[in-house]
Protein backbone atom coordinates (compact mmCIF):
# COMPACT_ATOMS: atom_id res chain seq x y z
CA UNK A 1 0.00 0.00 0.00
CA UNK A 2 3.10 2.35 0.51
CA UNK A 3 4.16 1.79 -2.09
CA UNK A 4 1.70 2.47 -4.30
CA UNK A 5 0.26 5.55 -2.24
CA UNK A 6 4.19 6.63 -3.11
CA UNK A 7 3.79 6.17 -6.55
CA UNK A 8 0.53 8.18 -6.64
CA UNK A 9 2.12 10.88 -4.67
CA UNK A 10 4.97 10.88 -7.30
CA UNK A 11 2.76 11.35 -10.06
CA UNK A 12 0.85 14.26 -8.20
CA UNK A 13 3.99 16.15 -7.95
CA UNK A 14 5.41 15.71 -11.11
CA UNK A 15 1.87 17.32 -12.63
CA UNK A 16 2.03 20.19 -10.03
CA UNK A 17 5.93 20.55 -11.03
CA UNK A 18 4.98 20.68 -14.44
CA UNK A 19 1.85 23.30 -13.68
CA UNK A 20 3.89 25.52 -12.31
CA UNK A 21 6.85 26.16 -14.54
CA UNK A 22 9.39 24.35 -12.47
CA UNK A 23 10.36 21.94 -14.88
CA UNK A 24 11.93 24.70 -17.21
CA UNK A 25 15.08 25.66 -16.91
CA UNK A 26 14.63 29.34 -18.41
CA UNK A 27 11.56 29.78 -15.82
CA UNK A 28 13.60 28.75 -12.77
CA UNK A 29 16.57 30.88 -13.82
CA UNK A 30 14.18 33.98 -14.19
CA UNK A 31 12.71 33.28 -11.13
CA UNK A 32 16.30 33.74 -9.28
CA UNK A 33 16.86 36.68 -11.60
CA UNK A 34 16.66 39.25 -8.63
CA UNK A 35 18.56 42.17 -10.14
CA UNK A 36 17.03 41.67 -13.88
CA UNK A 37 13.98 40.62 -15.06
CA UNK A 38 12.79 38.89 -12.28
CA UNK A 39 9.81 37.16 -12.72
CA UNK A 40 8.58 36.47 -9.46
CA UNK A 41 5.78 33.38 -10.77
CA UNK A 42 7.68 31.03 -9.55
CA UNK A 43 6.99 31.99 -5.35
CA UNK A 44 3.33 30.61 -6.12
CA UNK A 45 5.09 27.00 -5.63
CA UNK A 46 6.06 27.88 -1.97
CA UNK A 47 3.12 29.73 -1.17
CA UNK A 48 0.84 27.26 -2.51
CA UNK A 49 2.65 24.02 -1.27
CA UNK A 50 3.91 25.75 2.19
CA UNK A 51 0.10 26.21 3.74
CA UNK A 52 -1.14 22.88 2.82
CA UNK A 53 1.65 20.70 3.79
CA UNK A 54 1.58 23.20 7.03
CA UNK A 55 -2.05 22.63 7.83
CA UNK A 56 -1.63 18.35 7.41
CA UNK A 57 1.53 18.24 9.41
CA UNK A 58 0.04 20.27 12.43
CA UNK A 59 -3.00 18.19 12.00
CA UNK A 60 -1.18 14.87 12.09
CA UNK A 61 2.05 15.14 13.85
CA UNK A 62 2.72 12.97 16.70
CA UNK A 63 0.30 10.34 15.17
CA UNK A 64 0.54 7.19 13.28
CA UNK A 65 -0.01 7.65 9.78
CA UNK A 66 -2.69 6.11 7.95
CA UNK A 67 -0.49 2.88 6.39
CA UNK A 68 2.62 3.98 7.92
CA UNK A 69 5.29 5.21 10.52
CA UNK A 70 4.28 7.91 13.17
CA UNK A 71 4.07 11.25 11.15
CA UNK A 72 6.90 12.93 12.69
CA UNK A 73 6.95 15.60 15.69
CA UNK A 74 9.66 18.21 15.36
CA UNK A 75 11.66 19.47 12.74
CA UNK A 76 15.08 20.53 12.77
CA UNK A 77 16.20 23.54 14.52
CA UNK A 78 20.06 22.98 14.09
CA UNK A 79 22.19 25.02 11.84
CA UNK A 80 25.68 23.95 11.20
CA UNK A 81 28.87 24.22 8.60
CA UNK A 82 27.17 21.43 6.65
CA UNK A 83 24.04 23.23 5.70
CA UNK A 84 25.31 26.53 4.92
CA UNK A 85 28.17 24.78 2.90
CA UNK A 86 25.21 22.28 1.09
CA UNK A 87 22.96 24.67 0.50
CA UNK A 88 25.54 27.14 -1.09
CA UNK A 89 26.98 24.76 -3.12
CA UNK A 90 23.30 23.85 -3.95
CA UNK A 91 22.56 27.52 -4.74
CA UNK A 92 25.61 27.92 -7.42
CA UNK A 93 24.46 24.75 -8.90
CA UNK A 94 20.87 26.06 -8.98
CA UNK A 95 22.21 29.06 -10.33
CA UNK A 96 24.48 27.63 -13.34
CA UNK A 97 21.51 24.74 -14.78
CA UNK A 98 18.05 26.25 -13.38
CA UNK A 99 17.29 21.93 -12.67
CA UNK A 100 16.57 21.07 -8.90
CA UNK A 101 16.40 17.64 -8.02
CA UNK A 102 12.33 16.75 -8.61
CA UNK A 103 12.77 19.05 -12.23
CA UNK A 104 16.00 16.42 -13.06
CA UNK A 105 13.72 13.22 -12.33
CA UNK A 106 10.59 14.10 -13.70
CA UNK A 107 12.47 15.46 -17.01
CA UNK A 108 13.72 12.23 -17.46
CA UNK A 109 10.10 11.52 -19.54
CA UNK A 110 11.16 14.13 -22.25
CA UNK A 111 14.61 12.61 -22.70
CA UNK A 112 17.07 15.05 -24.85
CA UNK A 113 21.04 15.45 -24.22
CA UNK A 114 20.24 18.21 -21.75
CA UNK A 115 18.06 16.38 -19.55
CA UNK A 116 19.84 13.62 -19.47
CA UNK A 117 23.30 15.06 -18.60
CA UNK A 118 21.37 16.94 -15.83
CA UNK A 119 20.24 13.81 -14.26
CA UNK A 120 23.55 11.85 -14.80
CA UNK A 121 25.73 14.95 -13.37
CA UNK A 122 23.06 15.29 -10.11
CA UNK A 123 22.77 11.30 -9.27
CA UNK A 124 27.10 11.50 -9.77
CA UNK A 125 27.03 14.45 -7.22
CA UNK A 126 24.74 12.72 -4.84
CA UNK A 127 27.09 9.49 -5.30
CA UNK A 128 30.04 11.79 -4.02
CA UNK A 129 28.42 13.17 -1.34
CA UNK A 130 28.66 9.57 0.40
CA UNK A 131 32.63 9.84 0.65
CA UNK A 132 31.94 12.41 3.05
CA UNK A 133 32.18 11.11 6.24
CA UNK A 134 29.15 11.26 8.24
CA UNK A 135 31.06 12.87 11.29
CA UNK A 136 31.74 16.04 9.11
CA UNK A 137 28.29 15.16 7.50
CA UNK B 1 -0.34 19.97 -6.10
CA UNK B 2 3.01 20.43 -4.99
CA UNK B 3 1.62 20.56 -1.18
CA UNK B 4 -1.01 18.31 -1.63
CA UNK B 5 1.22 15.80 -2.97
CA UNK B 6 3.81 16.12 -0.24
CA UNK B 7 0.73 16.94 2.65
CA UNK B 8 -0.96 13.09 1.19
CA UNK B 9 2.50 11.43 1.53
CA UNK B 10 3.22 12.46 5.16
CA UNK B 11 -0.02 12.10 6.19
CA UNK B 12 -0.79 8.71 4.75
CA UNK B 13 2.85 7.15 4.94
CA UNK B 14 4.47 9.56 7.81
CA UNK B 15 7.37 9.74 5.34
CA UNK B 16 9.05 13.75 3.77
CA UNK B 17 8.77 14.02 0.00
CA UNK B 18 12.13 15.76 -0.15
CA UNK B 19 13.27 14.18 -3.51
CA UNK B 20 16.87 14.56 -3.25
CA UNK B 21 16.96 12.10 -0.03
CA UNK B 22 14.26 10.13 -1.73
CA UNK B 23 17.34 9.52 -4.93
CA UNK B 24 19.92 9.47 -2.42
CA UNK B 25 17.87 6.48 -0.49
CA UNK B 26 17.38 4.51 -3.41
CA UNK B 27 20.37 4.70 -4.99
CA UNK B 28 21.92 3.62 -1.63
CA UNK B 29 19.06 0.78 -1.38
CA UNK B 30 18.59 1.60 2.21
CA UNK B 31 16.83 -1.35 3.84
CA UNK B 32 13.10 -1.15 4.33
CA UNK B 33 12.99 2.57 2.50
CA UNK B 34 13.82 2.07 -0.94
CA UNK B 35 10.52 0.22 -2.47
CA UNK B 36 8.56 3.24 -1.51
CA UNK B 37 11.46 5.37 -2.80
CA UNK B 38 11.67 3.89 -5.94
CA UNK B 39 8.02 3.78 -5.99
CA UNK B 40 7.56 7.93 -5.58
CA UNK B 41 10.59 8.43 -8.35
CA UNK B 42 8.32 6.21 -10.51
CA UNK B 43 5.74 8.18 -10.24
CA UNK B 44 7.61 11.44 -10.90
CA UNK B 45 8.01 9.96 -13.99
CA UNK B 46 5.07 8.60 -14.82
CA UNK B 47 3.79 12.48 -14.21
CA UNK B 48 6.60 13.38 -16.62
CA UNK B 49 4.77 11.29 -19.05
CA UNK B 50 1.36 12.57 -18.36
CA UNK B 51 2.47 15.82 -19.49
CA UNK B 52 4.60 14.60 -22.21
CA UNK B 53 1.54 13.50 -23.20
CA UNK B 54 -1.13 16.24 -22.07
CA UNK B 55 0.92 19.02 -21.78
CA UNK B 56 4.35 18.92 -23.31
CA UNK B 57 4.90 22.50 -22.99
CA UNK B 58 5.47 21.93 -19.85
CA UNK B 59 8.74 19.83 -20.03
CA UNK B 60 12.07 21.30 -20.52
CA UNK B 61 14.39 19.45 -23.40
CA UNK B 62 16.86 22.21 -23.73
CA UNK B 63 18.39 24.97 -21.36
CA UNK B 64 19.54 28.12 -21.71
CA UNK B 65 23.34 27.32 -20.41
CA UNK B 66 25.95 26.02 -22.28
CA UNK B 67 27.11 21.69 -21.30
CA UNK B 68 29.90 22.61 -19.21
CA UNK B 69 27.51 25.06 -17.00
CA UNK B 70 24.42 22.16 -17.05
CA UNK B 71 27.10 19.07 -15.77
CA UNK B 72 28.71 21.12 -13.32
CA UNK B 73 25.37 22.64 -12.16
CA UNK B 74 24.07 19.44 -11.91
CA UNK B 75 27.05 17.93 -9.57
CA UNK B 76 26.53 20.76 -7.34
CA UNK B 77 23.03 20.45 -7.11
CA UNK B 78 23.14 16.93 -5.95
CA UNK B 79 26.80 17.13 -4.16
CA UNK B 80 24.72 19.96 -2.18
CA UNK B 81 21.82 18.92 -1.76
CA UNK B 82 23.05 15.85 0.10
CA UNK B 83 25.46 17.81 2.34
CA UNK B 84 23.41 20.35 3.27
CA UNK B 85 20.49 17.89 3.61
CA UNK B 86 17.83 18.54 1.66
CA UNK B 87 17.12 20.39 -1.17
CA UNK B 88 13.60 22.79 -2.95
CA UNK B 89 11.08 20.25 -1.59
CA UNK B 90 12.99 18.78 1.31
CA UNK B 91 13.85 22.40 2.74
CA UNK B 92 11.86 24.46 1.00
CA UNK B 93 8.46 22.91 1.21
CA UNK B 94 8.46 20.45 3.84
CA UNK B 95 10.93 21.67 6.34
CA UNK B 96 9.76 25.29 6.72
CA UNK B 97 5.82 23.46 6.35
CA UNK B 98 6.99 21.65 9.57
CA UNK B 99 8.29 25.26 11.12
CA UNK B 100 12.13 24.10 10.96
CA UNK B 101 14.55 26.41 10.77
CA UNK B 102 17.30 24.40 9.39
CA UNK B 103 14.46 24.30 6.44
CA UNK B 104 14.16 28.17 6.53
CA UNK B 105 17.74 28.79 6.46
CA UNK B 106 18.86 26.35 4.32
CA UNK B 107 15.87 27.95 1.63
CA UNK B 108 16.74 31.43 1.83
CA UNK B 109 20.75 30.49 1.64
CA UNK B 110 20.02 28.45 -1.81
CA UNK B 111 17.32 31.30 -3.21
CA UNK B 112 19.76 33.99 -2.24
CA UNK B 113 23.43 32.31 -3.60
CA UNK B 114 21.10 30.56 -6.87
CA UNK B 115 19.62 34.72 -7.40
CA UNK B 116 23.89 35.56 -6.63
CA UNK B 117 25.12 33.48 -9.12
CA UNK B 118 22.40 34.39 -12.29
CA UNK B 119 23.38 38.03 -11.91
CA UNK B 120 27.26 36.86 -11.76
CA UNK B 121 26.86 35.10 -14.85
CA UNK B 122 24.99 37.79 -16.67
CA UNK B 123 26.99 40.22 -15.51
CA UNK B 124 29.91 38.26 -16.28
CA UNK B 125 29.27 35.46 -18.87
Amino acid sequence: MKTAIAFACGILFAVGLGISGMLQPAKVLGFLDFFGAWDPTLLGVMVGAIPIYMLAWWRWRGRPSIWGSLVPTKASQVLDARLVIGASLFGIGWGFVGVCPGPAVTNLAAPSVFTMSVLAAMLAGIALSFLVPARVK
Amino acid sequence: MIGSAAAALLVLTGKTAGVSGIVDGALRGESGEWRWKVAFLAGLVAGGLLLAWRMPAALAETSPRSMPWVIAGGLLVGFGARLGGGCTSGHGVCGIGRGSLRGLVGTAIFIAVGALVVFLLRTFA
